[in-house]
């Protein structure tokens, strides 16, 4: 097949496409979005795999869990901190027996480019005890998942694909192998292992464990772990992307370490003893945590010295790049050129001029003047920007949804009055559940949802229902009619708005406010289009 | 031979089809490409930078390493400053001389240039009155592209082919103007 150029990302949708998938699902998340929005492209114009944006990760995994269930293939794909929303479903489906792949595409973010956290879904996988494949470019990430497919199959376990942002947000050229079809529908024989009732589920996760040797002996084998002995002094071992910095500095170094690389985990544990027994020292080079160092401080002798971001030879934070590589590996940095005299200011990402937030938070600041004591809990999305000045209207951003129940919370502690920040997508996503606990409560708070009819943050993806949709599921939610409100996000109308919300503050009781205006960006662009991979 | 590029400029101001630009001419000139970009939360507005390495061998990191790009790439004065440890003692900057203002500290227009003139090798280009000269404001980031033309491991032809696919479904005209704001920048850092 012709070779094609795309994005990491890009290449796990191509991969999971010729692995003959059925379905795929996803919620939008940088920088895992544009694998989903792959396919959604294909899709349009071969009719298939069906690729659908989900309320939540959490939803998504269990389509797809579904899917697997009918004896199909799916793929589900997420951002790092997805997966801890679709924790619950992860978790308990590493005990079913798939008999249908499942592949679970995580793409974690070191060094936090647009995330909250640098969590290494590593531990995930580990923690589910099942595979994880991770490639360093893109042609593995092509490779990877289609087997990935095929492993989950053969070990009847979800299988991880995990990916950092330097990989997903990389273009590089990959060479495609002829696809595979689709499975037939098939259930499984017997319903029993997916009714995981404690004598059930006893059961199977003893044969998960029974199964561990199985899995352990593939990746002993697997020819993404690779060794080879070289010098007698310096071990290295790579993991994922790792590899491409030690590889760009290797030629300068002047001797040929022995090195393992390590492309599939569990852990080649072999293969760490065999390295730790030629060497003296070992350099772990990950992107994430120090996941495999970690795991090599069980396996081999105290007397083999082990450097890595733990030890703090490596920073222990932090995306990795070339550089620090080179300097764990005792090379200096080469000398880049300098201004001196000039001090560069920062540019930080700011909301578009003239965004609908904008009105919304002029009017939140004017409305809590004049209270000794007030809080705005905020959340994920484009208005989290809304912390920085010349807004700084906010106090919290934790996690998809939070600000809703950290509103509750502060309230019940106390505090008065209590706003809660959130956008459409990001409520549908997660606010909706605690809304219920201040609805049930009638919780002391007021809750403005900004409605830009889009995921903003991620590049305008559709939200789930559209923005009409929202004031009558809240109604049916039990929200108060006297307290519900639809307004336009307008500069025009920040007074009004500002009136409004003052009211509504002062009302003892739940209030709900939505601002509504398109994203300016959608508006604009009205549909964002990216285009399949072109042939080169 | 290596030859890396590091692209800057701010959210939304084209710095992506720069480097696709590049990027797709130097694989159809059969070169190892890799190019590492910037998604998400800086588009908004902020400082995005783009990695782009060419190479007549297979690249391993995604990432130049300090001191080794050929080139920075800028579609904006500022932000050509950014990254300067990156470029090697010996490479050049090509950066447009159109601010985008958007941050309260932003230094004085003069001042800035004067630094940006006191590096060792630099092209500086009013890319927007080339662009608007040309027929199209939005051309900026081909006025840039034109001025790299000069300085690339790679044919100017190729190039060119490139931008007519690109913008073959949008017309002869654009077509034109694109490739007339290409030649711009190319005749500018010439000259
Ligand atoms: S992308 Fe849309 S929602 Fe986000 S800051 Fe810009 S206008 Fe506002």
């Amino acid at each position: 097949m012709a070779d094609l150029v795309v994005l990491g990302d890009e290449a796990v949708a191509l991969g999971a496409v010729h692995a003959g998938i059925t379905a795929a699902y996803a919620y939008p998340g940088t920088p895992s979005t544009e694998i989903l929005e792959y396919l959604r492209v294909h899709a349009a114009r071969h009719g298939a795999p069906l690729a659908s944006w989900t309320a939540n990760e959490k939803t998504a995994y269990e389509a797809a869990l579904g899917v697997a269930f009918a004896g199909r293939r799916a793929l589900v794909a997420m951002k790092h901190v997805g997966l801890n929303v679709a924790a619950d479903p992860f978790m308990n489906s590493a005990l079913v027996d798939l008999h249908g792949g499942l592949v679970v595409a995580v793409a974690d973010d070191p060094g936090m480019h647009s995330s909250q956290n640098e969590q290494d879904s590593r531990y995930y996988a580990d923690f589910a005890r099942v595979i994880c494949l991770e490639p360093a470019n893109a042609q593995e990430a092509y490779e990877m998942t289609r087997e990935a497919f095929d492993l989950s199959e053969r070990f009847r376990v979800p299988v991880v694909v995990r990916l950092v942002t330097r990989l997903a947000h990389s273009r590089g050229v990959i060479t495609a192998a002829p696809p595979r079809d689709e499975n037939p529908v098939r259930k499984p024989a017997s319903p029993v292992s997916w009714i995981l009732l404690p004598a059930h589920a006893r059961r199977q996760w003893r044969a998960l464990l029974d199964r561990q040797q199985a899995v352990r002996a593939y990746t002993a084998a697997s020819r993404h772990n690779v060794l080879s002995l070289d010098d007698r002094e310096l071990g290295v071992v790579t993991a994922g992307i790792g590899r491409n910095y030690y590889l760009e500095n290797l030629d300068d170094l002047g001797f040929v370490p022995s090195h393992l690389h390590i492309g599939a985990y569990p852990v080649p544990a072999e293969a760490v003893r065999l390295l730790a027994g030629h060497v003296r020292r070992l350099l772990v080079i990950e992107d994430g945590y120090p996941y495999v160092e970690r795991r090599l401080r069980g396996l081999i002798p105290p007397a083999v010295e082990i450097r890595g971001r733990e030890s703090g030879h490596l920073p222990p934070d932090g995306e990795l790049n070339p550089d620090l590589v080179r300097n764990a590996l005792g090379l200096a940095s080469r000398p880049g050129v300098e201004l001196p005299g000039f001090v560069l200011p920062n540019r930080p990402p700011q909301l578009c001029q003239g965004c609908p937030h904008c009105d919304m938070f002029q009017a939140i600041t004017r409305a809590l003047d004049g209270y000794a004591e007030s809080v705005v809990m905020s959340d994920i999305g484009c208005y989290t920007l809304g912390a920085l000045p010349p807004y700084n209207a906010i106090e919290s951003c934790v996690c998809m949804g939070a600000s809703v129940g950290m509103a509750k919370g502060a309230a019940d502690a106390g505090i008065h009055p209590v706003v809660a920040v959130i956008g459409d997508s990001t409520f549908l996503h997660s606010g909706f559940t605690p809304l219920m606990d201040a609805v049930a409560a009638n919780t002391d708070m007021t809750l403005v949802i900004l409605d830009n009819e889009v995921v903003a943050m991620t590049g305008g993806q559709p939200t789930l229902l559209p923005s009409s949709r929202i004031e009558p599921l809240l109604r049916g939610l039990g929200v108060d009619p006297d307290h519900l409100h639809v307004v336009q996000a307008h500069p025009r109308q920040v007074d009004a708005i500002a009136d409004l919300i003052r009211r509504e503050l002062e009302h003892r009781g739940l209030s709900v406010v939505i601002g509504v205006r398109e994203c300016l960006e959608t508006a604009k662009t009205k549909k964002q289009k990216i285009p399949e991979a072109v042939q080169v | 031979m290596t030859f890396d590029i590091i692209l800057s400029g701010v959210g939304g101001q084209g710095v992506l089809s720069l480097s696709a630009i590049i990027a797709w001419s130097a694989m159809r000139e059969g070169l190892h490409v890799k190019q590492s970009e910037v998604h998400g939360m800086s588009q908004r507005g902020g400082a995005v930078l783009a990695n782009l390495r060419l190479a007549d061998h297979e690249v391993a990191s995604d990432l130049i390493p300090q001191g080794r790009a050929s080139l920075v790439l800028s579609m904006e004065p500022l932000e050509s400053l950014r990254y300067l440890r990156f470029l090697s003692p010996s490479g050049a900057v090509i950066t447009s001389l159109n601010p985008v203002v958007n941050i309260p500290d932003y230094p004085d227009l003069d001042e800035l240039v004067g630094h940006i003139r006191r590096l060792p090798r630099v092209i500086l280009l009013d890319s927007e009155r080339l662009a608007r000269k040309a027929g199209s404001a939005r051309a900026s980031n081909m006025v840039i592209a034109g001025a790299a033309s000069c300085l690339l491991p790679l044919k100017v032809e190729t190039m060119e082919h490139f931008i007519s696919t690109r913008f073959a479904a949008k017309g002869d005209p654009v077509v034109r103007q694109n490739l007339d704001a290409f030649h711009a920048g190319r005749e500018a850092a010439a000259a």
